[in-house]
């Protein structure tokens, strides 16, 4: 259905609050607990051999210290493996508090509660542990080598192995007329919200209630994974999620260590609890991601046209495996983009390091799978002396084989089907949008005038909305009032805006009446939370769904009242009338005291709804045997499968001659994510995207040393992108509706980061004219490339340009 | 071992505020958890987010840089007491929700500090102004491209109604409201 809210870009209804102040983050919350701090390891490697307190007793201040010994049960077992797969061989999980060993720097080994943050950190640095130090594992290729294993008890790293395949592509590649081989490498980012995580857990022990305030992407997860930690009935939890100041992946990881700990503590102290997490704690004891070795091989015709593509992949997981294998199999499965690759073979290696965690951060895998084929691309293309535009094309799934079957199993366990999409009419936007074919007359000027620069462009699907579901609660107040719950959680998506403006249209009732509850257990319990793209999708469908529900009920009970068909009615402005004569009709809010059947009046409203109030169908029992009372729906949306949003972006960059700095003078989106629910908010989502994109091609790394200690921990040192490092984003929109959910809606959380190293990679390139193999490039980085290519070290790519010098292969031909 | 704490006075949004706090209290800490305005963010501690700005006797100032006992004295404002005494809100403000200059709104704060100083001397930046202005905070999710718009979109409709908001402190330094 159409609306007038659905498609409007209406200013957020969160932000005035925002603006003021008055946003609640989880900090904010719970002035007079005791605070929490941990002992955190300094190695990255080592046997715990003994921890002794006894300098922190004398500080004023002090209310516990607690380790490992101090846990029982539950607690003191490893955290839960969230994600069970088939192609995990030892999936290994740390403890709350590190039982024997610690397996990366940064990782909890004690908990101090005291009177304030101040006091707790004053503890904290007197609580002494003795290590044996272990050798540390730090990158893939140590991982591989396995010199030394991160864990006791296995023979090598492997955390996972798994292996896909569609054909038999090493055939296909024998077979065909040309073949390239390619080794790539991307580094390590973070999501590194600008809000930290965040626990805060009350317990009631008069109700044997706990509520907990987590920062979290998902209360629904926390709540369950708490209850089992500390042995309490799911209806004894309560999960509410404030505020989030950003999540980006993140925070869907749960339960932390820190998020048993704290409730556990609270419990058994009787008084609440909070932690807060700082900025270095954030880079050394949350989660980072993208990190990857990636060897391609490729057959190909004399178009370009993909015969078949065989990808191992080395995927190195840090210390743990909390969240399964999802990131490798993401890259492995979204590798495949807008394309047909013809016979495709696929496996992945899930290594263990001691280093922080790897788990979803935004794009969770695909900037590296779009990495790897990108590349590819223009590899295909460089060899053939063909356009690069030309070599995507020839490859591209078209719109009348929707849908497409890429013959794999996704992320969510089920098949890899492209549901909609018209990539054709997406390359062709963008190729206008960047002035493609204008750009070697645009060199030739640049060159004219002792400038470098370079264009580039990157594709790539996601699979968007993956269930298995989420719910929606719509109710009518008497008042008229409509409150809206859904379980997954915001953390700055616009998710009560896009809501209402869904709930608005559906019911007929201005968005100014509409209220957004988003994580809290309290209100809608069965969840699952916001991950992979899904707010829109999911918990959009599920609140429609759920007002359909509503406003079906409301045309019932006003049908009887007017004494009007329900079909001859509608509602506008909330207030349901007879179609053709506005004029007779109920406000909601009536509709909803009539709705609840009463014995008792409150106010003068409610006396319509008492047994004396007025006529009564003798024949039927107040409340019908399939009916239940009040003015309310509610309704769950479980998908058959994702829906797959796509987009191609284009940048054109400038490398300095002399310094090789890299400044990016224009970027290009094209995005199809389906029906817009609100366009100032998905552009807001790409900008951000983009501006991440941006950030992991150029700027952010994990710099680990050998010894596994992260070198660039404080943001003094790791170079998140200020405003004059992130360029102006020039957006075009297509919208291709998915057919699988009834808004017609795809997910656009993630996009705007996809494709950013792969098209920066490509667009540099382009301008020097020796490939990018790895990612991110720093000038320093580039211009060592430069001298290597320079002294015939690095092979130019061939034929490209017809001014170019004598070409050589710029891979090896077998 | 016992800390020795100070009783402070300070001007906070035209409103006096006493505290006891220890010496090494920061300004940041102290606003939040003994003056419970919470509106005022606290993104790394060390001084490179901005997401901690207030205004210092008008001046943008990182307050989790400065100890709360060496703001006394001072007239402090922070998005609390940014609206005008009616509660319209800020320019500013206004600009910041109808450009979507904000999406988890951590950062928020700061910026509207930064920006809401910055037009007071520059009342009408150009594009490439408005972008350095903002140049020494951290955003992660807007890609700034939407708070550059909204810092000209505040230039506008401070422009539109002179004198809504009084130059200064974002002032109430005198008559303030409680
Ligand atoms: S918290 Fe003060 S600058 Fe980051
Ligand atoms: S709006 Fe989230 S950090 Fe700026």
């Amino acid at each position: 259905m159409t609306g007038k809210m659905f498609g409007a870009p209406i200013p957020r209804t969160e932000d005035e609050r925002l603006v003021a102040g008055r946003g609640r983050y989880l900090d904010d919350l719970g002035a007079g607990a005791y605070a929490a701090a941990f002992v955190r390891s300094p190695h990255a490697h080592a046997r715990i051999l003994d921890i002794d307190v006894g300098d922190a007793l004398d500080v004023d201040g002090l209310v516990a210290v607690y380790t490992h010994d101090d846990l029982r049960g539950p607690m003191a077992e490893p955290l839960p493996l969230l994600i069970p797969h088939p192609a995990i061989r030892d999936g290994r999980t740390p403890h709350a508090l590190a039982a024997e060993y610690v397996h990366h720097v940064g990782e909890p080994v004690a908990m101090v509660v005291a009177r304030d943050r101040y006091v707790a950190e004053d503890i904290v640095e007197r609580v002494r542990v003795d290590y044996e130090v272990l050798p540390a594992v730090v990158g893939v290729a140590a991982a591989r080598r396995a010199d030394h294993v991160v864990h006791p008890g296995m023979s090598d790293n492997v955390a996972a192995r798994l292996l896909q395949e569609v054909g038999d592509a090493p055939a296909a590649i024998a077979a065909a007329p040309h073949t390239l081989e390619l080794d790539l490498e991307i580094e390590r980012s973070a999501s590194t919200p600008m809000e930290g995580r965040g626990v805060y857990a009350r317990w009631d022990a008069a109700d044997a209630m706990l509520r907990m305030y987590s920062s979290t992407q998902t209360a629904s997860g926390v709540r369950a994974a708490v209850a089992a930690k500390l042995e309490l009935q799911l209806g004894q939890v309560e999960v509410v999620v404030p505020d989030v100041g950003g999540g980006f992946g993140v925070k869907i990881v749960h339960p932390w260590p820190e998020e048993v700990m704290v409730p556990w503590a609270a419990r058994l102290l009787g008084h609440d609890v909070k932690w807060t997490e700082d900025r270095r704690e954030h880079f050394v004891a949350a989660a980072h991601e993208r990190e990857q070795l990636q060897r391609v091989r490729v057959g190909f015709d004399d178009e370009g046209r993909l015969l078949g593509l065989d990808v191992r992949i080395w995927h190195d997981n840090g210390a743990y495996l909390p969240y399964g294998v999802i990131v490798p199999l993401v890259t492995s499965t979204q590798l495949l983009g807008p394309y047909r690759p013809g016979a495709y073979r696929v496996e992945f290696d899930s290594l263990y390091t001691t280093t922080v965690i790897v788990t979803p951060y935004r794009g969770a895998g695909r900037p590296q799978g779009v990495f790897a084929m990108e590349r590819t691309m223009d590899a295909i293309a460089a060899r053939l002396g063909l356009d690069r535009a030309r070599v995507r094309s020839v490859n591209l799934i078209q719109p009348d084989e929707m849908p497409y079957d890429q013959g794999l199993v996704f992320q969510d366990g089920r098949p890899l089907i492209y549901d909609s999409g018209d990539y054709p009419a997406a390359l062709a936007a963008l190729l206008d949008l960047v002035g493609w074919d204008d750009f070697p007359a645009q060199r030739e000027r640049a060159r004219a005038e002792g400038r470098r620069i370079g264009i580039g462009l990157a594709c790539y699907v996601e699979g968007t909305g993956p269930g298995p579901y989420e719910g929606g609660h719509v109710q009518v107040e008497t008042s008229g009032r409509v409150r809206v719950a859904t379980g997954l959680t915001s953390q700055g998506q616009g998710h009560q805006t896009i809501l209402a403006q869904i709930v608005a249209d559906e019911l007929g009732v201005p968005i100014s009446d509409i209220s957004v509850t988003t994580g809290d257990t309290r209100r809608m319990p069965y969840s699952v939370g916001t991950y992979a793209s899904r707010g829109a999708v999911m918990s959009g469908s599920a609140v429609a769904l759920a007002a359909r529900r509503l406003r079906d009920k409301a045309l019932r009970i006003a049908g009887d009242a007017l004494e009007a068909d329900p079909d001859d009615l509608e509602i506008v402005g909330g207030r349901v009338r007879v179609k053709g004569s506005p004029a007779s009709g109920m406000d909601l809010g009536t509709v909803a005291v009539l709705a609840n059947p009463l014995r008792y009046a409150f106010d003068e409203a409610s006396r319509a709804a008492t047994q004396f109030g007025g006529p009564a169908d003798f024949d039927r029992p107040p409340v019908a045997p399939d009916d239940a009372p009040g003015l309310e729906g509610t309704d769950f949306y479980s998908p058959l499968r994702c829906t797959f949003a796509s987009g191609m972006h284009a940048a054109i960059v400038e490398t300095d001659p002399e310094t090789a700095e890299i400044r990016i003078l224009r970027y290009c989106v094209v995005h199809d994510c389906g029906r817009l629910v609100n366009p100032l908010i998905v552009e807001g989502q790409i900008h951000g995207g983009v501006a991440q994109g941006v950030a992991g091609a150029l700027y952010e790394r994990m710099a680990y040393d050998s010894d596994g200690q992260l070198l660039n921990a404080s943001f003094m040192d790791f170079l998140m992108p200020y405003a004059s490092e992130v360029p102006a984003v020039e957006i075009d929109h297509l919208e291709t509706p998915s057919p699988l959910n009834p808004l017609g809606i795809k997910g656009a959380g993630e996009a705007g980061v996809i494709p950013g190293a792969a098209v920066l990679a490509a667009a540099v390139e382009d301008a020097e004219g020796f490939p990018i193999t790895r990612m991110p490039i720093s000038p320093s980085e580039l211009f060592h490339l430069r001298r290597r290519f320079a002294s015939g070290e690095i092979p130019p790519l061939r034929a490209r340009r017809p001014a170019a010098p004598a070409p050589r292969p710029s891979g090896q031909e077998s | 071992m016992t800390e020795q704490t100070h009783e402070i006075r300070l001007h906070v949004n035209g409103v006096p505020h006493t505290a006891t706090v220890p010496a090494r209290r920061l300004l940041s800490d102290c606003l939040r958890h003994d003056l419970g305005l919470t509106g005022t963010h606290v993104g790394c501690e060390h001084g490179v987010c901005g997401a901690c700005t207030v205004r210092l006797d008008g001046l943008p100032v990182r307050s989790c840089l400065m100890f709360a006992v060496s703001a006394q004295g001072h007239e402090i404002t922070t998005v609390e007491g940014m609206a005008a005494p009616d509660g319209t809100p800020h320019p500013v403000q206004r600009a910041f929700r109808e450009c979507h200059g904000l999406q988890c709104g951590f950062c928020t704060p700061g910026f509207l500090a930064v920006v809401a100083a910055f037009l007071e001397e520059n009342p009408d930046p150009t594009e490439e102004q408005a972008r350095e202005a903002v140049g020494g905070n951290l955003c992660r999710c807007t890609g700034y491209q939407n708070i550059v718009r909204s810092v000209l979109r505040a230039a506008e409709l401070a422009r539109e109604h002179p004198g809504a908001e009084p130059p200064g402190a974002g002032a109430a330094a005198e008559g303030g409201r409680a």
